[in-house]
């Protein structure tokens, strides 16, 4: 988890994406703002991120994110 | 028969409603569906062949991807298959001519062979069930949905008689539970369903209509004006095209609300948006989401983007990479967005015209952070706000006049002439009253501007408008309705000097 608010911190620090739990819902992350997030994601951890994941429900939160990518590290 | 005609209001949705209360709950959703296919088949005649094919098709695919699910790269390959025979009948009906006309055009007597023009009919709603029928495919293959086993399930997802002919472009997520599940009808649904209906004949008939007289005199004859008049006219058809479409939203998502089914919005407050970027998260909301969904992420995640990425990041910084990845994906999408309005140059135009904004909003993002810290203004700022909303209504106005203009050739005469005699005096001389428009049209048209924008803001602050109104003593919520109500019948642009005006996007 830690790692990934490394990466979070990186791309907005003015965020508290501890307590945030509508990052895309409340339009606090925009979509170029996912992009880099997704580019961040898969080579931090190897994993391969679809256009189908792209949903608000996987990046709404650093728990939700965090969920996501271990999702797709059992993959 | 028109969402904004009496046969539609007053004949076709009580006949429906009532045959739906009527029926068995089990038997509704075919009601539903017969009474669609019946609308279908007065606005298009024999043109449904193309719906009942788009259905029969598309169930057929649905049923294959879902078997198939698990086998990636077949299922990449059926659903590239779908989406092609799809696009590929769309583009036929859409843009063969188009095609013709610029191939002609361009290589002439050259070609090997003739190229002709043909007389093309297109069914109504083409654009929309479409891209729906693709949304729907697409999210069967990446795994979101189930494949519907019954094709009635498939056939009134993609005919739904409200939205068949401008949209909201639905995912099958957002609909489907309360479109088959034939759940009685509900004396709170009719009301304020109904109530919706009328507020969007409100900004149809008594703006809109009004505003088509004046905004058809100055596009159609647009040699002869310049200046104020041409500002005026680009401002005008703007204001005309929200009331419009927004209007038709309020009828038709008040449509789906009789039936307790809850139709996704189109519209949130477009004109409070403070860049052009937010402007189209707030006006056509649902083709901008399919728009994201369906070409912006994908793209986004290609190889290619994402090999740019990576090269980017460790040669050019994030800043630049950030700007390329940005051109890749948006240039397909406001493409894709200009095309979709139909098949002129204008259209293209008018595509490229907010890329360029939206990619020139991007790159100079730092450079406006950082003067906004050296002067010490705040984000937060009402002077800043306001400058910003000016600034995106000027990109609007000037966006929309291309894209009314009779082709880019008379856009682009239309903008150049509106620096010419500039006089702010026409709107006061009777001008505006030669127009076509009476005193009263333009009073009219004022005061109702005025009663949509005061909702408007009620709305930005947070309000639900509807059930604040609830909350008011029945004496006091029922005088707004019978006002409103009303309106549409004293005041709006019936009878002798006015025309029925054509729904806008109906077109598309």
């Amino acid at each position: 988890m830690e790692k990934l608010m490394n990466i979070l911190k990186e791309i907005d620090d003015s965020i508290d994406y501890e307590k945030e739990k509508a990052l895309i819902d409340g339009r606090i992350l925009d979509s170029f703002g996912v992009i880099t997030l997704v580019s961040e994601l898969e080579d931090a951890y190897g994993i391969e991120i679809g256009a189908s994941e792209m949903t608000p429900d996987n990046f709404n939160s650093a728990e939700a994110i965090y969920n996501m990518v271990i999702r797709l590290q059992g993959n | 028969m028109a969402y904004q005609s009496m046969v539609y209001g007053f004949a076709f949705l009580p006949l429906c409603l009532a045959a739906y209360q009527i029926a068995p709950q089990k038997w509704r959703r075919r009601v539903l569906l017969g009474f669609s296919y019946l609308f279908f088949w007065l606005l298009s005649g024999k043109l449904i062949v193309y719906l009942l094919g788009t259905t029969v098709f598309v169930h057929c695919m649905g049923i294959w991807l879902d078997s198939i699910r698990s086998e990636k790269k077949k299922a990449r390959r059926v659903l590239t298959f779908g989406i092609l025979v799809l696009l590929g009948v769309l583009a036929y009906l859409k843009y063969y001519n188009f095609f013709v006309e610029n191939v002609t055009g361009i290589f002439g007597n050259a070609l090997p062979f003739t190229l002709a023009e043909k007389k093309i009919l297109m069914p109504v709603g083409i654009s929309f069930y479409t891209l729906q029928a693709i949304g729907y495919m697409a999210d069967v293959y990446w795994g979101k949905i189930r494949a519907e086993e019954k094709l009635e399930k498939t056939a009134l997802f993609l005919a739904f008689f409200p939205q068949i002919m401008e949209g909201p472009i639905c995912r099958h997520s957002d609909t489907c539970d309360a479109l088959y599940s034939g759940r009685p009808l509900e004396a709170e649904n009719l009301t304020n369903g109904y109530i919706r209906i009328f507020w969007g004949l409100f900004k149809k008939k008594v703006i809109a209509d009004r505003l088509a007289i004046g905004v058809d005199a100055i596009f159609g004859n647009y040699t002869s004006y310049s200046g104020f008049m041409v500002a005026f006219a680009a401002v005008a058809y703007t204001v005309q095209l929200y009331m419009e479409f927004s209007g038709c939203m309020d009828i038709i998502i008040g449509s789906g609300q009789l039936f307790g089914v809850t139709l996704p919005e189109n519209f949130r407050q477009p004109f409070c948006a403070q860049s052009a970027a937010e402007f189209w998260r707030r006006w056509h909301i649902t083709l901008g989401t399919w728009f994201k969904t369906y070409i912006f992420y994908p793209v986004s995640m290609s190889a290619p983007v994402k090999r740019w990425n990576q090269y980017g990041r460790k040669h050019f910084g994030k800043y630049v990479t950030m700007l390329g990845t940005s051109a890749m994906a948006l240039f397909p999408v406001w493409l894709c967005n200009g095309l979709w309005h139909g098949a002129r140059w204008s259209y293209i135009f008018y595509g490229m015209y907010y890329f360029t904004l939206i990619l020139a909003g991007i790159a100079v993002e730092p450079v406006r952070d950082r003067i906004l810290q050296v002067f010490h203004i705040s984000e937060r700022s009402v002077g800043l706000k306001f400058m910003r909303i000016a600034k995106t209504w000027l990109i609007i106005f000037t966006g929309e006049l291309f894209f009314r203009a009779d082709g880019l050739r008379a856009g682009i005469y239309m903008f150049r002439s509106m620096f010419r005699n500039f006089d702010l005096g026409n709107l006061t001389d009777g001008s505006l009253l030669e127009l076509g428009m009476t005193k009263a049209d333009l009073i009219a048209v004022v005061v109702g501007c005025v009663a949509v924008a005061v909702v408007g803001f009620i709305k930005e602050r947070g309000t639900n408008v509807r059930i604040s109104l609830d909350r008011k003593p029945v004496f006091m919520r029922w005088s707004f309705y019978y006002v409103l109500i009303l309106a549409v019948i004293v005041i709006a642009a019936y009878g002798d000097g006015y025309q029925a005006v054509d729904m806008i996007y109906a077109g598309f």
